[in-house]
């Protein structure tokens, strides 16, 4: 029953990654990958609200599935992430390369420690 | 009123070119070129819904495989978190792998890239695991081995792709020129059995 949820979340997941990354890249001109980043930063944020919730016990037990590994997991991307790295990279655009991978973690890092927060202090509401 | 730029003569580099083109990001081949395989397939303003559902279909699947990865390698709390680790390179050596070949090898189905590339890979690896298995990390007292990950799958990431590219595009540099070695190989045949006629 559990692979149910993580493909009803990844159904939903990864098509929205497409378009939010269509409408954020639509919304810039410069070759920094905006959409990739997005997304992760937003993958990285609900999971962390996720996590926070279900340390005190606030999730029930298809959440972590369809919204974690599926919905989240799914909106989120490596794969795309390091190719944009080296195609930057690649591109003479080393800088960029070096800001997008930094930047991509610490932004997605710090969105999962800003969710996770969250989530502890709304389940002390 | 004119607008200010256009009242501006364009400044000329010492090789005559336009300063101002060289950088613009929306040169074609450059611009291609750094778009990633979730970047737009094609930038019209309405998605198309086949493109959407062959997305949520490979994203599904790709999903579904690194769920059952996660399931036959569990990572115990407080451990290296493998599992995602390998689905994460592996995930980019593929996508190295998949964007040479159908850039640079076969004429693909417009709906491969997304199918492939955007859905199955995009779905398969994963940034926010990657990112709260961290947090947890940190959370379980152990923050050296914390920044190792970030900082390792980040690494062997890049790497993977590159390579993987690298070495798509060297088989098939190898494999065309064996191909025209043979075909030149043939025609000389045909020339010669014609003389002999």
């Amino acid at each position: 029953m559990s692979a149910v949820w993580v493909v009803l979340g990844a159904a939903v997941g990864a098509p929205l990654r497409y378009l939010l990354d269509q409408a954020v890249q639509a919304r810039h001109r410069s070759l920094f990958p905006w959409g990739t980043f997005t997304v992760n930063v937003v993958g990285c944020a609900v999971l962390g609200l996720l996590a926070g919730l279900a340390l005190t016990g606030h999730t029930a037990g298809w959440v972590p599935e369809l919204v974690g590994t599926g919905f989240c997991g799914a909106l989120s991307t490596y794969s795309t992430f390091g190719y944009e790295t080296r195609a930057l990279a690649a591109n003479e655009a080393r800088t960029l390369a070096v800001l997008n991978a930094a930047g991509s973690v610490l932004a997605g890092f710090g969105a999962a420690a800003t969710g996770l927060l969250l989530g502890l202090a709304l389940a002390q509401l | 009123m004119p607008a200010p730029e256009e009242s501006v003569q364009p400044e000329h580099d010492t090789a005559g070119r336009v300063a101002g083109e060289a950088v613009d990001p929306d040169i074609d081949t450059l611009d291609q070129a750094v778009e990633g395989a979730d970047a737009p397939i094609a930038r019209s303003p309405r998605p198309q819904l086949d493109t959407v559902a062959v997305i949520a279909a490979g994203g599904a699947l790709g999903a579904l495989a690194r769920y059952g990865a996660g399931q036959l390698w569990p990572t115990p709390s407080g451990g290296f978190p493998w599992t995602t680790f390998g689905i994460n390179v592996v995930g980019c050596a593929l996508i190295g792998v998949l964007m040479v070949v159908i850039t640079d090898v076969v004429h693909a189905h417009r709906l491969v890239r997304p199918l492939l590339g955007v859905g199955v890979l995009g779905g398969f690896t994963t940034f926010s695991t990657y990112a709260v298995e961290a947090l947890d990390l940190a959370r379980a007292a152990r923050p050296g081995l914390a920044l190792a990950y970030l900082l390792g799958t980040l690494l062997a990431a890049v790497a993977a792709v590159t390579a993987a590219a690298s070495l798509t595009g060297m088989i098939h540099g190898l494999a065309r020129r064996v191909d025209t070695r043979r075909r030149r190989g043939r025609a000389g045949e045909c020339e010669h059995g014609r003389s002999l006629r």
